[in-house]
């Protein structure tokens, strides 16, 4: 009966998109030496009633949590352009800004953004351009605005209009843990819950196409892999083996989902092809093999494999067939992700016994730790590879935390409430209105 | 007799059966009295026999469920927990002693039992549930060494999600890292 009250609530939730009770809050740490200053300068409202979100504010924000910028705080702001002619960049220059972002924002069920960005110190225009959305999009109307002004600045991509998954966990005395898998911004704003349970939910990952995510749930009293619909709210367990059944991974075509499976004997990855539901075995070892993960050309798997001893990164080749062992600096390499240049790879490395974040040039063969901190996990990179988003511990509960490729930039993200952790860093989204 | 029309068997029964009363009426009294005696004796006998033998089952059966009960105990006494070193699934002589209570309970019992695989929060979470499966499968295997069917015995493994103490130090992760036998 109890079991039953459960997939109940786990429907409801799955189709109210109930509001989460984890909401993230964002606290930068710290920022590279010499960010460059931007002025973003209030957006003017032209349409009727009451501005819906203040704009600027998010750009200001993402800008600011990429450890590249320092915005100018709005009482430091000697006026508020929306318009080229109101611009006076003398007033910038006195505030040290080096680029000026201006922009005005009208529309009544749609909305349209213009916006223009200055560089101070030549007086010349960088870019400007025009943003829409639909009114109750106008979070992601910004975030792709400070996408632009990030790109025409740094010359790589934004990834400020994606989005993040992650599990909230609420521990309640006396009973079993609330778990729920949540959806947000990747600034952490409008969280939503995609699924509630007693028990475990884990592993969660984005579809290439960023339209779908499967996960780990226990709620069957055994861990089941199940895939879900972000539009429909459609579930499907996929798996239901004995034993094992765990890190789901989507190839980059979609076509197929890695996965590790205990069911003929130990841990071995195999790869479900999502069409014909046939099972293919990837390795076949008496160790531990889990936690694969897709190069970006779906060549070839990395994967967690104690087969030295202790666990180390391999990697299986599909034209091949063969194995390697990619990891040899210290005695725990695990959980490898790949950034989308197939190069820079970010894992949890021991040192001095720590659980850290490292990253691992493919290329150079260079391991280099990226934090100082222990317990850290579940590491997950943005679809620009300039940030790591991943778990760790604050004064003994679960968070999550953002560091930086180069390691100049980070951020924590925790709950207002309760604990957080495997974050998933979802792939670029696409252009909805 | 067959091919006798039903009317003829039933004469010659009946015919017998006359026959068969007079020869008996020529018998001595003596001999009746000696035969209600003889089965009075062994209707008796079998009345002793019966109340010893339910006595004797009464008394299996209690000692039975006396060395059930033991067995109960043993078990609950030594717990439903066994233990691990860190990044390791070898079992301790302690945790085999708490095995082997188990094993002799489900020796006696038929049960069949859960094997919950935890670890500590080192590390990472989906290799920590293998690492709690390989746990749960020494005990499993263990378990059917000394004489448990496998189909009795099902391993699950939780990982780090189920913690019994959340602190971070070896105090809390030295809880953790078990197999509970459910």
């Amino acid at each position: 009966m109890k079991s039953f009250l459960w997939s109940v609530l786990i429907l409801i939730v799955t189709f109210s998109s109930g509001v989460a009770r984890a909401e993230l809050v964002i606290e930068i740490t710290q920022g590279i030496d010499n960010p460059t200053v931007i002025a973003v300068s209030p957006f003017a409202w032209e349409g009727s009633g009451v501005a819906p979100e203040d704009v600027a504010y998010i750009i200001q924000n993402d800008l600011y949590r990429s450890g590249q910028f320092a915005p100018v705080a709005r009482e430091n702001m000697l006026g508020t352009p929306s318009r080229d002619e109101d611009i006076f960049f003398r007033d910038w220059r006195m505030v040290n800004a080096q680029y000026l972002l201006i922009g005005r924002l009208t529309g009544d069920q749609t909305l349209i953004a213009d916006f223009a960005l200055y560089d101070v110190t030549k007086q010349t225009l960088v870019i400007q351009g025009r943003e829409e959305s639909v009114v109750g999009e106008v979070r992601t109307l910004s975030h792709r605005i400070a996408d632009r002004v990030y790109t025409a600045l740094t010359g790589i991509p934004g990834a400020f209009a994606t989005k993040l998954l992650y599990v909230a966990v609420t521990p309640i005395p006396g009973e079993k843990d609330y778990y729920e898998l949540t959806l947000a911004d990747a600034d952490g704003a409008r969280p939503r819950v995609l699924l509630a349970s007693r028990e475990p939910i884990l592993a969660p990952t984005w579809s290439p196409d960023a339209k779908e995510i499967a996960y780990v749930s226990f709620e069957t009293s055994r861990p089941a892999i199940f895939r879900q619909n972000l539009q429909t709210g459609a579930r499907e367990q996929l798996t239901a083996f004995r034993g094992l059944n765990g890190s789901p991974s989507w190839s980059p075509d979609g076509q197929r989902m890695a996965m590790v499976l205990s069911k003929d004997g130990n841990p071995d990855i195999y790869v479900l092809d999502m069409q014909t539901y046939v099972l293919e075995r990837i390795t076949r070892n008496y160790a531990i093999d889990t936690e694969p993960t897709w190069m970006p050309d779906g060549k070839s798997l990395l994967f967690t494999s104690d087969r030295p001893g202790r666990p180390q990164i391999y990697r299986y080749d599909f034209v091949t067939g063969l194995t390697d062992r990619v990891t040899y600096e210290g005695s725990y390499n695990a959980r490898a992700r790949v950034a989308q240049d197939g190069r820079n790879v970010v894992l949890v490395h021991q040192q001095d016994g720590d659980y850290k974040i490292a990253v691992l040039d493919l290329e150079t063969r260079r391991l280099t730790a990226l934090t100082s901190t222990d317990l850290d996990e579940s590491p997950s990179i943005a679809p620009n590879g300039s940030m790591v988003l991943y778990a760790t511990k604050q004064a003994g509960r679960g968070i999550l935390a953002a560091v930086s490729v180069d390691g100049g930039a980070r951020f924590n993200l925790p709950a207002r409430d309760g604990e957080v952790r495997e974050p998933a860093w979802s792939p670029y989204l696409p252009k909805t209105p | 007799m067959k091919q006798l029309p039903k009317f003829r068997q039933l004469v010659t029964v009946a015919f017998l059966s006359v026959f068969l009363a007079a020869c008996a009426g020529n018998d001595t009294k003596e001999q009746e009295a000696a035969a209600a005696q003889a089965a009075a004796e062994a209707a008796a006998q079998a009345e002793a026999d019966a109340a010893a033998a339910k006595a004797a089952k009464e008394r299996a059966e209690a000692e039975a469920a006396a060395e059930l009960r033991r067995l109960q105990d043993d078990a609950r006494m030594a717990g439903n927990v066994v233990y691990f070193e860190f990044d390791s699934s070898a079992l301790t002589d302690n945790g085999r002693a708490v095995l082997d209570k188990h094993v002799a309970l489900l020796k006696s019992t038929g049960a069949s039992v859960r094997l919950e695989g935890h670890t500590d929060e080192r590390g990472t979470r989906e290799y920590n549930m293998a690492l709690g499966e390989r746990r749960a499968n020494a005990v499993r295997d263990y378990m059917m060494v000394k004489g448990i069917p496998g189909y009795r015995l099902e391993s699950i493994s939780f990982g780090e999600e189920k913690p019994v103490s959340y602190g971070s130090s070896e105090v809390s992760w030295s809880q953790n890292r078990r197999v509970e036998i459910q």
